[in-house]
């Protein structure tokens, strides 16, 4: 099986590892070959998370610069940032609701404009999948579940292989008894979500 | 029941390094783990400490990585199956005791893993701790993936009791810190209770029983090195004439490089596992075969060093390259591309270049750097130390954890850093030769880890300085484990003491010192000033708990704050405390209620007294 690489970018507290963990649990339901990595340094005092998730038979856990097939930026301007990791045949998929880092309220940086941010990416790379995903998590129910809304959206693409029926599994045996019900239906709403941009 | 000890050997579970390493500690029936914390090896101990609140481990966080070592030293030494964990650095501190526990060698297994950082994801250096194996004369393992990082502690247990010697367990970053899906084996039954024989002439290094020790010491290093010749972990495959040598990840972007250029064909990979000593007679054999070698391995050329000694002993002349300035650097971490790519150059294929895209037109992207939480005590009591010093010169050696980031502008709290405890020992020396006046900070868990003989240093001769020790009540930069002032009791933990910071101090002699609460500004300004207007030692303890750990156990906090009309955007709140809750919407400072954590610092400080506390908390 040739190597998929998917590399997950998002800001702490964000809960991309949470999102890395249902992926790598769906992916040993369905026995497919996985290997992840992460860096989570200080990730609880504002930094940046990047997953990397390799499906296949490759050993590495981490996906050098221009290599991921697939980009899910749980932040637009992190998105931005992980541009350096994709190639002209990445599939990138982005939530659009800034949280712009500390930098720009001290005037020390400039946040992206949002229209030039996903031109730039749609230029560069195959696919743009943008969405809003704390919008649909508010509408799920918890503004916590941006991760669920976009694994739903990674999924539709069909880009990384894994089922919708084996992540929904994974989801329910391996999230929090209470937030489920909440999960799946974000999950459900980043997944039309991609359907109709798609 | 804790994950790692209700899951069935035979069971396939998704495992992050240090987890895998934990079950495999485990499934060996360790009895004793000693630690002090360490990212990345932290998850390890934390895992340990879980299981130990539910089975017969024991499990200490112990005040240094010196202390933890000596701890298991000695539970070994009395039979019993031990494992001490640290972060390369930390072998630094244990290495005192390290290099004379090799000379007395074990009787029950003892693994001692340092996690190694290429790269500096979270450490001051990336020291590449194989030589300590070297140094020491232990024996030493590196694994490659999560399943063999979780086989491989068995494997080191056995070893060390075969030996009677420590086995030095080197992971790096990536493999801390990579997920896999391993394959559980049976959990051994541990021995707990173990007894120690005297045998003073054997255990008491004084000079003569140490001039015999490291005779034996060598003897064992000779039978480890027959023993590393027939390890599983050290095996080929392939038949072509070019030789690749790799240890740890880098056999894992080797193996992806080679099938990546489609030259499986033409090269002979060996993976050494067992490090340490290197298996001399398997490497000739494996040099006589291959026209040309290459050595892949982050860090220093420990492996690279030894294969050339050995093609010298055989009188090889077949190049060896590993470190070269066309090759592999000594600098970070490698990846798959940059193996890819060397490996082409060095065996002379094509290999098409990486296929990014180009960002030259990409706008900057603003910075994220981490800093301190919104309410951190730390942002508190750097901003008093601020005003305290304000139109003074002065000097701010500062020290490790969530602190360190104070050195950040705008509270710039922080001039000079090496390791554990050195604010201390520094402060002493800057006081001595120039005229500014030295500030230091040192958090609690640091001062009990090894700044109290620096503190003890500069009473004893006198020097002039004062040293803040912010206090927050748990070690916060690692996910807050608990250290000797910890009030246990507070979190429903039995058996524990409590040692206080500020009886330390006052015991070992420091003529002033004084306790602030740094949520409380004037009053700390006020208390800073003073200290350092003493001409001696002075100690500030600033005393508040670490908010974001108040937030984990869902502790009651303060009400958020908001900025009202009355703001005449001075921005002082975001110039020199630069609390990041605070942001700009409509060229308006604001606060995000639901990151403030109601300190009231900005409130404090707000000249136009405009910043207010919300009436109705959500
Ligand atoms: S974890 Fe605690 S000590 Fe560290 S920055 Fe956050 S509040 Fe401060
Ligand atoms: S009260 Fe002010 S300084 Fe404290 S957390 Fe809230 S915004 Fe930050």
């Amino acid at each position: 099986m040739n190597p998929t690489r998917l590399i997950i970018v998002a800001v702490g507290g964000q809960g991309n590892l949470l999102a890395s963990k249902v992926i790598g649990e769906s992916a040993l339901l369905a026995d497919v070959p996985v290997r992840m990595s992460e860096i989570h340094g200080m990730a609880q005092r504002g930094g940046v998370v990047e997953s990397s998730i390799v499906f296949g038979t490759a050993r590495s856990t981490i996906i050098s610069d221009g290599e991921a097939d697939v980009l899910v930026g749980f932040e637009p301007s992190e998105t931005l940032r992980a541009l350096n990791k994709c190639n002209s045949n990445t599939v990138v998929i982005t939530n659009l609701a800034p949280l712009p880092p500390f930098t720009v309220a001290v005037g020390s940086g400039i946040y992206p404009d949002l229209d030039v941010l996903q031109s730039l990416i749609k230029a560069k790379t195959a696919n743009l999948i943008a969405l809003d995903a704390e919008a649909l998590a508010i509408e799920a129910g918890n503004v916590l579940s941006v991760n669920m809304v976009l694994l739903g959206a990674l999924i539709q693409t069909g880009k990384i292989p894994l089922s919708s029926e084996t992540v929904k599994e994974a989801i329910k045996t391996k999230t929090k008894k209470a937030f489920v019900e909440l999960n799946l239906k974000a999950f459900e709403l980043g997944f039309s979500a991609a359907s109709q941009l798609g | 029941m804790h994950k790692l000890l209700a899951a069935n050997p035979g069971q396939k579970m998704l495992l992050l390094g240090n987890e895998a390493i934990a079950r495999g500690a485990i499934e060996s029936g360790v009895a004793v783990a000693t630690t002090y914390p360490g990212t990345p090896s932290s998850e390890i101990s934390l895992n340990f400490f879980q299981i130990s609140q539910e089975s017969d481990l024991y499990f200490e966080y112990s005040t240094n990585e010196k202390v933890a070592l000596e701890v298991a030293a000695a539970a070994a030494n009395s039979g019993v199956r031990s494992m001490c964990v640290m972060k390369h650095v930390g072998m630094n501190v244990a290495a005192d005791a390290l290099m004379t526990l090799a000379y007395l060698g074990v009787k029950g297994g003892l693994v001692i893993l340092t996690a190694d950082d290429p790269f500096m994801f979270s450490s001051q250096n990336e020291q590449d701790n194989r030589y300590y194996s070297k140094l020491a004369g232990l024996p030493m393992l590196e694994p490659s993936s999560a399943q063999e990082a979780k086989d491989m502690v068995a494997f080191a247990f056995d070893l060390s009791e075969k030996l009677q010697q420590p086995v030095i367990y080197r992971t790096t970053t990536r493999i801390n810190h990579s997920t896999e899906v391993v394959v559980l084996g049976d959990i051994q039954t541990p021995i707990t209770q173990g007894d120690f024989i005297k045998d003073p002439f054997n255990y008491v290094t004084v000079p003569a029983v140490s001039r015999n020790l490291h005779v034996k010491l060598l003897e064992k290093l000779e039978t480890a090195e027959t023993i590393s010749e027939t390890s599983e972990y050290n095996f080929f495959s392939g038949d072509g004439p070019w030789g690749i040598v790799c240890n740890g990840v880098s056999y894992n972007y080797v193996s992806d490089a080679v099938k990546d250029l489609d030259i499986a064909h033409k090269v002979k990979i060996f993976r050494v596992g067992f490090s340490h000593p290197m298996p001399r007679v398997l490497i000739k054999d494996f040099l006589k075969e291959c026209e040309k070698v290459l050595v892949v391995e982050e860090g220093e050329p420990f492996m690279e060093e030894t294969i050339k000694a050995f093609a010298q002993e055989e009188g090889l002349t077949l190049p060896i390259n590993g470190k070269r300035n066309d090759l592999f650097s000594r600098l970070y971490e490698y990846n798959p591309a940059l193996v890819r790519q060397c490996l082409a150059t060095y065996f002379d294929v094509t290999c098409k270049p990486a296929a990014g895209v180009n960002l030259s037109d990409v706008p900057e992207i603003p910075q994220r750097p981490p800093s301190l939480c919104a309410g951190c005590s730390h942002r508190a009591t750097f901003y008093a130390v601020n005003k305290a010093t304000e139109g003074m010169e002065t000097i701010c050696p500062t020290d490790i954890g969530c602190y360190t980031l104070g050195f950040m502008p705008p509270l710039s709290a922080g001039d000079f850093l090496i390791c554990m405890g050195a604010s201390v020992g520094t402060s002493c020396g800057f006081s001595k030769v120039t005229d500014k006046k030295v500030i230091s900070f040192i958090g609690d868990s640091t001062f009990f880890h090894s700044g109290i003989p620096g503190l003890i240093n500069a009473v004893f001769n006198n020097h002039n300085f004062t040293l803040v020790i912010l206090d927050n009540g748990i070690t916060a930069m690692t996910g807050h484990q608990h250290h000797p002032g910890v009030d246990m009791k507070a979190l429903s933990m039995e058996g524990y003491a409590h040692v206080s910071i500020e009886e330390i101090v006052k015991a070992v002699g420091v003529p002033h010192v004084s306790v602030i609460r740094p949520y409380r500004v004037k009053k700390s300004i006020e208390s800073i000033k003073e200290a350092l207007n003493f001409k001696g030692v002075s100690v500030v303890i600033s005393k508040e708990g670490c908010t974001l750990f108040a937030k984990a156990l869902k502790k009651p906090r303060g009400r958020s704050f908001f900025v009202s009309e009355k703001c005449k955007d001075h921005r002082d709140c975001i110039n020199e405390l630069a609390c990041p809750a605070f942001f700009i919407e409509d060229n308006r400072v604001k606060i995000d209620p639901a990151l403030c954590s109601g300190c009231t610092v900005c409130a404090q400080i707000c000249p136009e007294h405009a910043i207010l506390p919300l009436k109705d908390d959500a």
